[in-house]
């Protein structure tokens, strides 16, 4: 069993679901990896900022 | 006039054959829809993506869902049996029985839950690469 951290868990979500969209999404590989690379660091960087918005609303 | 045969076109070759084989194919075996167009790293890369994805979330003492009593539980079985053979693998073997009680655990059965999503859209993408709706 394990135990990731809640951070290392959102990273591994969104390294694996960023990948499928990408090559699901576009054509060619190029627009794959770009739109992969966009999709992925939309997961990571809203995750951060909720995070920090929920952190001031809990305050 | 001409006596040359008429070649096939690429197109009528590429609609030959059972059509819905690569969108069960990659249901049942995650990837496996790319492998049967010859489409070996795409299909090799959502294989490792998906399948990883679903260890993953039983090693984190995910649950997974085996009966729909209310439409909560009910999406949930409809993701669960997006991942195909390991569903039924898993469900056989006896995995992802346990009642969710840790965060990670909650985790790990929206990552079961998401994994058979993604294989809905990657074999939805292999039936699409069969038919031409998606040009390569």
């Amino acid at each position: 069993m394990i135990h990731p951290s809640h951070f290392t868990a959102v990273l591994l979500f969104a390294l694996f679901a960023s990948t499928v969209f990408g090559i699901t999404m576009r054509d060619t590989p190029r627009r794959m990896f770009r739109y992969g690379a966009y999709c992925f660091i939309l997961f990571i960087g809203s995750t951060i900022v909720l995070s920090w918005v929920m952190f001031l609303i809990a305050r | 006039m001409s006596t040359a045969p008429n070649k096939p076109s690429q197109a009528k070759q590429t609609q030959q054959g059972f059509v819905y084989l690569p969108l069960i194919a990659g249901w049942l075996i995650p990837g496996a829809g790319h492998f049967v167009l010859g489409k070996w790293i795409r299909g090799a890369i959502l294989a490792v993506c998906i399948i990883a994805m679903f260890i993953l979330g039983l090693a984190m003492q995910g649950k997974l869902y085996t009966s729909a009593q209310d439409i909560l539980d009910m999406l949930g079985v409809a993701g669960d049996l997006g991942s195909g053979l390991l569903y039924f693998i898993s469900r056989i073997m006896g995995l992802g029985g346990e009642p969710v009680r840790t965060t990670v655990a909650d985790y790990g059965t929206k990552f079961i839950v998401v994994a058979g999503l993604l294989n809905i859209i990657a074999a939805v993408d292999a039936h699409n690469l069969r038919t031409g709706r998606k040009a390569s």
